[in-house]
């Protein structure tokens, strides 16, 4: 058959829709689906909806209150993006939260609060990179395997202190607490985080290799990538992003409890797959699992500020989480 | 009984107000390259994809084909290209598979009649040596296609489409496939048969329709037409000489195997090949063969023997040491192997490719892009767009996608495992040029391939497998078509220069 009827043949409003999703998403990551688009469309709606219904929700104490809030996911989302990216999945991205909590807090008053998150991003890649290896050399299952250290982890967090630590270090929450303008540093921080990983999903040879691994890894075996380090890799970077979330929220807080993070796993999942990540690998994108974790953020932000119970906030959750994927069904 | 079909993917039109009928007890065959329509025009038969316009009459009525279960319980049954059996059930579970045999509580499985019942189907169809309780991921390919055959046949369908059937067949199991087919004929069932193999197609068939670009060329008896004929109304031009001519200018050696074996699969094995030289590699499925290739090429280990590279003895662990050794390999399911279909077709280009085009591990756009798109110009891959998902691709343009991914890592030695499978016969052609440019410029090459006149034609040696062992070696004046499946079959032996 001709399929040679180029995009550029393409009429108007389409040709120029083709042409940014080329622009935007040059992997391939996301194409031609109109729920990539609306998703941006609730975002506005519920940034309208946030400015008629309370008035508080454009104060710029309001905006620094969500935006830290949205880092914590933020970042362990970008992590699970990955691993999921390679057709795996991360379950012990909670308890790594907790681990790089406790051990910056506990750690800032004997080495100091640099030396303290260094070595809590540290831990957390190192339990990573056990999850890395063991999935990668030894071909287990990666559900397996990380609901396996998920309790590891969690259980080295509790040997390491039974009752939540409150660091005495006076300029503990100063990571949490500061903002350059009316960006909180912890904002940049993610933000810079998700442009790092953007680039190297894009433009790196070990990036498109990472997303190529979820497609069809015997293929990217066998053109002669080493498919082991490219996966290790992932659950090492995983490991990092959910230290370094554990290291803010704890900073933000001002108390690290053992208890932290559990089920944080869920929301990274979530946000990831309505972000556009198949899972078991097969595409998705550093720029959807961004707008997905800001818009999984702001609705909670929102419920609230309007006093909505928790448990309500989580059926509302899961029904938005539902709504998304429907929405994405391939059709057949 | 399909009138005036049309179908169109995204604006491109893949099937044009085509007019199709057969009778029942006939078997008519569909050819035409690839992406000519011919997967389209079942597809819609069978349910899975539904018509833009026209109508399909079965026995006089007109019918909605809505879905594949609707198509099944009109009795259309589709036998597909690449199997759709479940790997980890039983050969049983999939043939029956939804029509268990239960014991009188409706939820308990008889196991022993389920399996008596799979031991005879399969062996009406006359394809025996197949344990029903064998998962059927352990079977070879060619038992996996039988499956699949006899899953379709089991429902006793009144039309049974079968898509390239043959492919992972071998000369013996063609026969048996055959006689199944005049068979079934008998029973007055329509089978429509597709595929590349002519030969085949002028055996079996009592008609052939011709698409070519989804525009139906016309309906013809074999009887009435030669091969050559053929060919001009599928690709619209005559084909004087599919292989092209050239001498044989072999350098010095650059692959020298000696003793190799891997433990099951094959033994003792020594060939060499040279520099500019095409050394064929003939053998029926099993014999061997690709294990042999994978060895070269460091996806599997073999247990013993050398493996020489311009003299140098080697060793490669994995792929990324053969690749870095001067070893690329074009691997025999491009599906399965080749390729990552929901990425472009820059980025399955570049996967083979990274180091030329990225520096201090960041890519260079620029040099990706001019790389990639200089090779898709040479293979004149269409659509020419490098962005294209490889998925859109039609099959033979998806080959030139893994193969454009091996030129670019100008290899010493280029390893071709069935390079032109389920590829149309104008894209086959541009292949056969390909690979004689690049012997030319120097290349070793080892083709392997179960398509004898790709064998005859291309090589300056072939070499035979029998049952992992090298049963033959035949100069280029010397390989005919009798001798190699003499060979293939263990009737000859023959070694290089008797």
């Amino acid at each position: 058959m001709s399929t040679d009827i180029s995009t550029t043949k393409e009429k108007g409003g389409r040709a120029y829709f083709s042409y940014l999703q080329k622009r935007w998403f040059p992997g391939g990551a996301a194409h031609g689906r109109w729920v990539d688009y609306a998703f941006i469309g609730a975002f506005v709606v519920a940034i309208g909806i946030g400015t008629l219904a309370t008035e508080v929700f454009f104060t710029e104490a309001n905006i620094k209150n969500l935006s830290r809030q949205i880092v914590s996911n933020g970042l362990i989302s970008l992590g699970m993006l990955i691993v999921i990216l390679t057709g795996g999945i991360d379950l012990s991205v909670g308890s790594i939260v907790a681990l790089g909590g406790v051990l910056s807090a506990g750690m800032s008053d004997k080495v100091g609060i640099g030396p303290a998150i260094l070595i809590a991003l540290f831990f957390g890649a190192v339990a990573g990179l056990v999850n890395g290896v063991v999935v990668a050399r030894f071909k287990l299952q990666p559900f397996i395997v990380t609901l396996a250290t998920m309790g590891i982890v969690r259980g080295f967090v509790f040997v390491y202190t039974e009752t939540p630590l409150v660091s005495k270090h006076p300029d503990f929450r100063i990571l949490g607490a500061s903002s350059v303008g009316p960006l909180p540093v912890t904002m940049i921080i993610m933000l810079v985080c998700f442009a790092l990983i953007w680039f190297f999903l894009n433009r790196t040879p070990t990036g498109r290799a990472t997303v190529a691994i979820g497609g069809n890894k015997e293929a990217v075996w066998l053109a002669g990538i080493n498919v082991q380090r490219t996966i290790i890799l992932a659950y090492v970077l995983s490991g990092l992003f959910s230290a370094l979330a554990g290291t803010i929220l704890v900073s933000r807080l001002g108390i690290a409890q053992p208890s932290l993070g559990i089920a944080y796993e869920l929301d990274a999942i979530a946000a990831c797959v309505i972000g556009g990540a198949i899972l078991g690998g097969g595409g998705g994108g550093a720029i959807g699992t961004f707008c997905r974790a800001l818009t999984l953020g702001m609705i909670n932000n929102l419920l609230n500020l309007h006093g909505v119970q928790s448990y309500y906030q989580e059926i509302i959750k899961g029904a938005v989480i539902l709504l998304a994927v429907l929405a994405r069904r391939k059709e057949r | 009984m399909m009138q005036g079909i049309t179908k169109s993917y995204d604006g491109t039109q893949a099937l044009r107000k085509v007019d199709f009928s057969a009778g029942s007890g006939e078997v008519h065959a569909i050819v035409g390259e690839n992406g000519a329509g011919k997967s389209t025009l079942v597809k819609i038969l069978t349910g899975a994809v539904q018509a833009d316009t026209g109508q399909i009459l079965l026995n006089g009525k007109p019918r909605e084909i809505g879905s594949p279960l609707i198509g099944q319980r009109l009795g259309i049954r589709m036998v597909h290209q690449h199997v759709s059996l479940v790997p980890h059930l039983t050969v049983t579970e999939n043939i029956l598979l939804g029509d268990m045999p239960k014991r009188k509580l409706k939820w308990w499985i008889n196991w022993p009649e389920a399996h008596c019942r799979a031991q005879k189907i399969l062996e009406e169809i006359g394809f025996r040596g197949i344990n029903v309780r064998k998962v059927v991921s352990r079977l070879s390919a060619s038992q996996q296609q039988m499956v699949e055959i006899a899953k379709a046949v089991a429902v006793k369908p009144q039309v049974l489409i079968m898509d390239e059937p043959s492919a992972v067949l071998s000369q013996e199991e063609l026969k048996r496939l055959f006689a199944l087919i005049r068979d079934l004929k008998k029973k007055s069932v329509l089978i429509l048969y597709i595929s590349h193999r002519l030969d085949e197609v002028f055996e079996i068939a009592d008609r052939v329709t011709v698409l070519k670009d989804g525009i139906l060329m016309g309906t013809v008896r074999p009887q009435e037409i030669d091969k050559g004929s053929l060919i001009k109304m599928m690709i619209g031009r005559t084909l004087d000489e599919i292989f092209p001519h050239r001498p044989v200018r072999a350098g010095a050696e650059i692959l020298t195997l000696k003793d190799l074996s891997l433990k099951g699969s094959f033994e003792n094995i020594s060939f060499s090949v040279a520099q500019g030289e095409i050394v064929g590699l003939y053998g029926l499925i099993g014999s061997g063969r690709t294990e042999v290739a994978r060895c070269i090429f460091g996806a599997d280990q073999p247990t013993s023997g050398d493996i020489r590279l311009n003299g140098r003895v080697v060793r490669p662990k994995s792929p990324h040491d053969a690749l870095k050794a001067g070893i690329a390999m074009l691997t025999e399911d491009r599906i399965r192997d080749g390729l990552v279909l929901f990425l472009s077709i820059r980025d399955n280009v570049s996967l083979a490719n990274f180091q030329l085009m990225s520096r201090l591990s960041i890519l260079n756009r620029r040099r990706q892009n001019s790389l990639v798109r200089s090779k898709v110009q040479e293979l004149r891959i269409r659509p020419p767009e490098i962005d294209r998902l490889v998925q859109t691709l039609s099959g033979g343009n998806q080959q030139k996608v893994v193969l454009a991914k091996w030129l670019l890592a100008q290899a010493k030695l280029l390893i071709l495992d069935e390079p032109t499978r389920g590829v149309d016969v104008a894209t086959k052609q541009e292949i056969y040029n390909i690979i004689k440019d690049l012997a030319d410029s120097g290349m070793g090459i080892l083709l392997i391939s179960s398509e004898m006149p790709e064998i005859l034609g291309m090589s300056d040696r072939a070499l035979v497998m029998r049952e992992g062992r090298l049963a033959g070696e035949f100069l280029r004046h010397e390989a005919t078509e009798q001798n190699l499946l003499a060979c293939a079959a263990g009737v000859i032996e023959k070694s290089r220069g008797e």
